[in-house]
């Protein structure tokens, strides 16, 4: 599953600490980031809090990605200022929301805006569209992230997620 | 600045960068001037990537008021070492003077407090500091203290302004040659 490799991917490249604001689609890594003893998983209020997070961690020498749904992105806006004047190393796995199988209306427009709203602020957008293809773009963010102090987002399409209503949601 | 010894500091935007910056620039400072809300943020990541070191955020109470979910977040990760300080003149400093939510009764030590800061205070008196920096060297954190002060305009000492400068020479004054990004085998 895509979840197990990129996973594997965060461990190769020394991540410690994981912050995130929950999605359903990120519900696997989550988990395994908290059952893993090299890590921190850190809950957040909102996706900037990350921002801040990220930042604090490479100052002091950890390396951390975060976790979020496309949603969030439109919560980073600003923050992302910080990390393109301090050139902070930035990792961000986004979930896609608002795309086609969408059943709530209400994400679609923060789900469009997504990829252009990243590269607005300077951050470099990956296309995941299928399973197979996420570990690598992550694989590829975590090296450009932590060896030239790039900030990169890779978007994970919501038909690699596959969910389409609150009731396959629940019983996920 | 004597006494800081190897404290970490982080400042919010405004006020609080200028004055750790007339207490003394150093390395081991990171002042910001902008990504208003996440000085505290930033202080918690410092904190649990060098659970070893004392590290001090100091900020204004509007920049606190923005990240006030990031009070909730550091509650929950309960970092033994970081100590949060406000610095609290219940006015937005840099934009007119206006009067912020503190102002109005809002109690940012009783906010600590209910997302479980181990020590939180609301500070009036100077004679109440001595007992609030020992607790920032030698206190079991998480710490906050919301240290009231009056609305004076003073000469302002300013940072650098390079974000890069700023975050390169504390990374190489914390973390010595290790602070170097190199490539690695893949």
């Amino acid at each position: 599953m895509w979840s197990d490799e990129v996973h594997r991917e965060l461990v190769a490249a020394r991540v410690r600490l994981v912050g995130y604001v929950p999605d359903a689609g990120h519900k696997r890594l989550i988990e395994l980031c908290q059952a893993d003893k090299g890590m921190r998983a850190v809950p957040l209020t909102t996706e900037e809090e990350g921002i801040g997070l990220a930042a604090g961690a490479w100052l002091g020498g950890m390396r951390s990605v975060l976790l979020m749904q496309s949603s969030g992105v439109g919560n980073l806006v600003n923050v992302l200022g910080m990390v393109k004047v301090c050139r902070f190393p930035l990792v961000v796995i986004v979930t896609m929301r608002g795309e086609p199988g969408e059943f709530n209306p209400w994400q679609v427009p923060m789900g469009e805006a997504t990829a252009r709203v990243l590269e607005t602020m300077g951050v470099a957008v990956r296309q995941a569209g299928e399973a197979q293809t996420v570990a690598p773009h992550v694989r590829a963010a975590l090296r450009i992230a932590f060896q030239a102090q790039g900030a990169e987002a890779v978007l994970v399409a919501q038909k690699v997620i596959g969910i389409k209503s609150f009731q396959e949601q629940a019983n996920q | 600045m004597k006494e800081r010894k190897k404290l970490l500091v982080v400042a919010g935007l405004g006020s609080t960068s200028w004055d750790i910056t007339a207490a003394g620039d150093s390395d081991l400072s990171f002042p910001t001037w902008g990504a208003m809300g996440q000085a505290a943020m930033i202080g918690l990541g410092l904190a649990m990537a060098q659970p070893q070191r004392r590290v001090l955020v100091i900020t204004g109470d509007g920049e606190m008021l923005m990240g006030l979910g990031s009070l909730a977040t550091i509650g929950v990760q309960q970092p033994k070492n970081l100590a949060l300080v406000v610095i609290d003149n219940e006015r937005y400093g840099e934009t007119g003077m206006q009067a912020t939510h503190t102002a109005h009764g809002v109690d940012l030590a009783a906010v600590a407090a209910a997302c479980g800061f181990k020590d939180s205070r609301l500070i009036r008196k100077s004679a109440e500091l001595n007992d609030f920096y020992h607790a920032i060297r030698a206190g079991v954190g998480p710490l906050f203290a919301a240290i009231k002060v009056i609305d004076e305009k003073l000469p302002l000492v300013l940072p650098p302004h390079d974000g890069v400068l700023l975050k390169e020479r504390f990374r190489k004054a914390l973390l010595g040659k290790s602070a170097d990004v190199l490539p690695e085998e893949s």
